[in-house]
C-alpha cells in the first residue's frame, strides 16, 4: 500500500526529469531568451515561447473574467437560496459539465458557440468597445475570444463548487449572527458568509486558472493557432497548450521538437505552482479553521 | 461586522436595501441560468446531430474513404476499448492501494498528507503534459507510436482520481465496523479487506468508473502516443485509434459526414459519462454503504 502511495511522488518526479532531459537542446540554444523571443521560425529554427505565454494569459484572463462572477453568482444561490429539491439536481448538472470532455466542448463550440460569436455577439462588441482596440476586425469568429468563451464555460463547474464547498464551511452561528441584527438575506450573504469565505473563493479561482491555463483541446480548436501577438481579441492567437497540441507531432526537426517539450515543460512547472497555491487557499478554509470576524 | 449607520432605518435606507437584496436574488437566479444554458445547448446538440447517425454500421464499420457515405467507427471503439484496458491494468490496482493507505494506514500521518496534496496537484498537471511526457518516455526511445504509451499515459491519469475516491469511500464506512471486526481478533489487513473495503466496494467501483470515463474523453495525452489509426488495430506497439482522437481530427475536417461522426462519437462518450457520473452521485447520496452496516 506505501509502495503505491509513493508512487504518487514518483510519477510527478519522473514527469519532470523526463521533460528536462528532452528538453536539453532548447533549453542549453536558448536559455533565458526563450521565454522572451518572440520569433516562432521552424523554417530557421528559431524560437521564442512569447506569443504563447501571452497567449496563454490572455485567453485565461477572458475565461475568468467571464465566469468569476458567474460561478460566484451560483455558488451563493445554491448554498443561499435554492430550495432543496432544486440543490441536488443543479449540483448534479454542475458535476456534469465538469465531466464533459474537453474535445468535446471543441466539437460544440467550432459550430455552434463560434458562429453564435460571429453573427450576433462579436458584431455588438465591435461597435460597442471597438474604441480600446480590444475588439477589431477581421473577425472570423475564432480566435482569443471564442478560446476565451468555451474555457470559461469548462472552468465555471470548478470555479463554483468549490466556492460552494467554502461558503457551506462558513459556520450557521455567523448567519444566525448577522441575521439577528437585523440585515436582509443579502447583508447577511455578504457580510457573514463571503467576508469569511473569501479566502477559499480566491484559492477556488487560482484552482481555475490553473486548470484554464493547461486546457488544451477546446482551445486548440477554436483559437485559430497563430504564433503572434495581437491586441484585438477577435484575431486568431495560440497557447501554450494548444501549440504542443497543433504542432508537436509535425515537428521532425530536434530542435523544433525540444523547443515544444520546454514549452510544456514551463506548463508544468506554473500549473503545479498555482495548483499548490490554490490548494493551500482553499484547505486553510475548509479545514475547520476558525470563521474570522472581520 | 455592520455599522449603526448601515443598519439604521431611514425610508430611504430601507428602500436601498430591500432594492439590493432582491437585486442580488435577480443576479444569483440569473447566472445560474446563464450556467445552465450551455449544457442544455449542448446536451441538445448532441442528441440532435448524434443519435441520428447512430446506427449499426457506427459500430461495425470502419471510417469510409473521403467522398464516400456511411462508414461507422469500430476501429476507434476499438483501439478505445484497448487503451482504456491498459490504463485501467494500471491505474486501478495502484490507486485503490494508494487510496487504501491514505484512509486506513495513514491515516493522520504527516506522509498520508503529503500523498494527498501530490495527488490533488498531480490532478491538476494539465493532461497534454502527461502526453508529452509519455512521449519521453516511451514513443522516443522505441522511435514508434504504440497503444502501449497511450495507455499508460491514461493510466497515469486516472491513479490519482481512483487514489482519492476510494480513500472518500473508505472513509464513509462507520468506525464502529472496523472496531468491532479488530474487538473479534482479527487482524487488521483482514479486517481492511473483508470488513472495510467489502462495505465500500460499490463506492470504490463506482470511482473507478468515474476515472475510467474521465480519462475515455481525454485527447491530449492521445495525440503523440496512440496518434490514431484508420483500421481497426489492437497490436499494443502499432499506433491505434481512439474515439476522442477521431472526434477531434473528424471536427476539424471539412466533410460533413466526418462532422456527422464526430457528433455520434460525441453522443456515445457523453453517454457513458452521464451514466457513471450518475452511478457516483446515487452510491454516495442514497447510503448504498451505510445500507450494509
Amino acid at each position: 500500500m506505501i509502495l503505491c502511495a509513493i508512487s504518487i511522488f514518483a510519477i510527478v518526479a519522473l514527469i519532470a526529469t523526463e521533460l528536462v532531459t528532452h528538453s536539453e537542446i532548447s533549453l542549453h540554444k536558448f536559455g533565458w531568451k526563450f521565454f522572451v523571443g518572440s520569433a516562432w521560425n521552424p523554417v530557421t529554427n528559431k524560437f521564442g515561447a512569447l506569443p504563447f505565454i501571452y497567449g496563454t494569459i490572455v485567453s485565461s484572463l477572458v475565461a475568468l473574467a467571464l465566469a468569476v462572477p458567474l460561478a460566484v453568482g451560483v455558488a451563493v444561490f445554491l448554498t443561499e437560496m435554492c430550495p432543496r429539491a432544486l440543490r441536488g439536481m443543479l449540483s448534479f448538472v454542475t458535476e456534469l459539465l465538469a465531466a464533459i470532455p474537453s474535445v468535446v466542448y471543441g466539437l460544440w463550440a467550432i459550430f455552434v458557440l463560434v458562429p453564435l460569436l460571429r453573427n450576433y455577439v462579436d458584431p455588438v462588441f465591435i461597435k460597442l468597445l471597438g474604441w480600446t482596440g480590444l475588439f477589431t476586425r477581421p473577425d472570423f469568429g475564432i480566435g482569443m475570444f471564442a478560446a476565451g468563451v468555451i474555457l470559461a464555460i469548462m472552468i465555471l463547474p470548478i470555479i463554483s463548487s468549490l466556492t460552494r464547498e467554502v461558503m457551506s464551511a462558513v459556520p450557521h452561528t455567523q448567519r444566525e449572527a448577522v441575521l439577528a441584527l437585523g440585515a436582509t438575506r443579502w447583508e447577511m450573504i455578504r457580510m457573514g458568509v463571503l467576508r469569511n469565505a473569501r479566502i477559499g473563493i480566491v484559492g477556488s479561482i487560482i484552482l481555475g486558472l490553473g486548470r484554464a491555463l493547461g486546457e488544451t483541446m477546446a482551445v486548440a480548436m477554436v483559437i485559430g493557432s497563430s504564433p503572434t501577438i495581437s491586441k484585438s481579441l477577435l484575431a486568431p492567437a495560440a497557447t501554450m497548450a494548444s501549440v504542443i497540441a497543433n504542432e508537436f507531432a509535425e515537428a521532425a526537426d530536434d530542435t523544433y521538437r525540444s523547443a515544444l517539450i520546454e514549452i510544456g515543460l514551463a506548463l508544468f512547472l506554473v500549473t503545479i505552482v498555482v495548483n499548490i497555491l490554490a490548494r493551500l487557499l482553499v484547505w486553510a478554509v475548509t479545514r475547520g479553521a476558525p470563521a474570522r470576524t472581520a | 461586522m455592520a455599522t449603526t449607520a448601515q443598519l439604521k432605518s431611514s425610508p430611504w435606507n430601507r428602500r436601498w436595501r430591500w432594492f439590493t437584496n432582491h437585486l442580488a436574488s435577480v443576479l444569483a437566479v440569473g447566472s445560474t441560468v446563464l450556467v445552465i444554458a450551455p449544457l442544455v445547448a449542448i446536451f441538445a446538440d448532441l442528441v440532435y446531430k448524434g443519435a441520428s447517425s447512430l446506427n449499426w454500421n457506427f459500430f461495425t464499420k470502419v471510417p469510409a474513404p473521403v467522398g464516400e457515405l456511411g462508414g461507422g467507427m469500430a476501429n476507434a471503439i476499438v483501439g478505445s476499448a484497448v487503451l482504456l484496458g491498459i490504463a485501467s491494468a494500471m491505474g486501478v490496482p495502484v490507486g485503490i492501494a494508494a487510496g487504501i493507505y491514505l484512509a486506513e494506514y495513514g491515516r493522520g500521518t504527516k506522509l498520508s498528507t503529503l500523498v494527498r496534496f501530490t495527488a490533488d496537484v498531480l490532478n491538476g498537471v494539465p493532461s497534454i503534459v502527461m502526453g508529452i511526457a509519455a512521449y519521453a518516455l516511451i514513443v522516443a526511445p522505441e522511435k514508434s507510436f504504440s497503444a502501449f504509451a497511450g495507455g499508460v499515459a491514461l493510466g497515469i491519469m486516472m491513479i490519482p482520481t481512483v487514489a482519492r475516491t476510494t480513500e472518500e469511500m473508505l472513509l464513509m464506512v462507520p468506525h464502529s465496523i472496523r472496531e468491532a471486526a479488530l474487538g473479534l481478533g482479527v487482524p487488521t489487513w483482514r479486517s481492511m479487506l473483508s470488513i472495510t473495503l467489502k462495505t465500500a466496494l460499490p463506492g470504490v467501483i463506482t470511482g473507478c468508473m468515474l476515472a475510467f470515463a474521465r480519462v475515455a474523453g481525454e485527447t491530449a495525452p492521445l495525440l503523440f502516443t496512440a496518434f490514431g489509426n484508420g483500421f481497426v488495430s489492437t497490436a499494443l506497439n502499432q499506433p491505434i485509434e481512439a474515439l476522442p482522437l477521431q472526434i477531434y481530427v473528424y471536427a476539424l475536417s471539412p466533410y460533413d459526414e466526418w462532422h456527422r461522426l464526430a457528433w455520434a462519437g460525441s453522443l456515445v462518450l457523453i453517454v457513458l459519462i452521464v451514466v457513471s457520473v450518475a452511478l457516483v452521485r446515487y452510491v454516495t447520496s442514497r447510503g448504498v454503504l451505510k445500507g450494509a452496516s
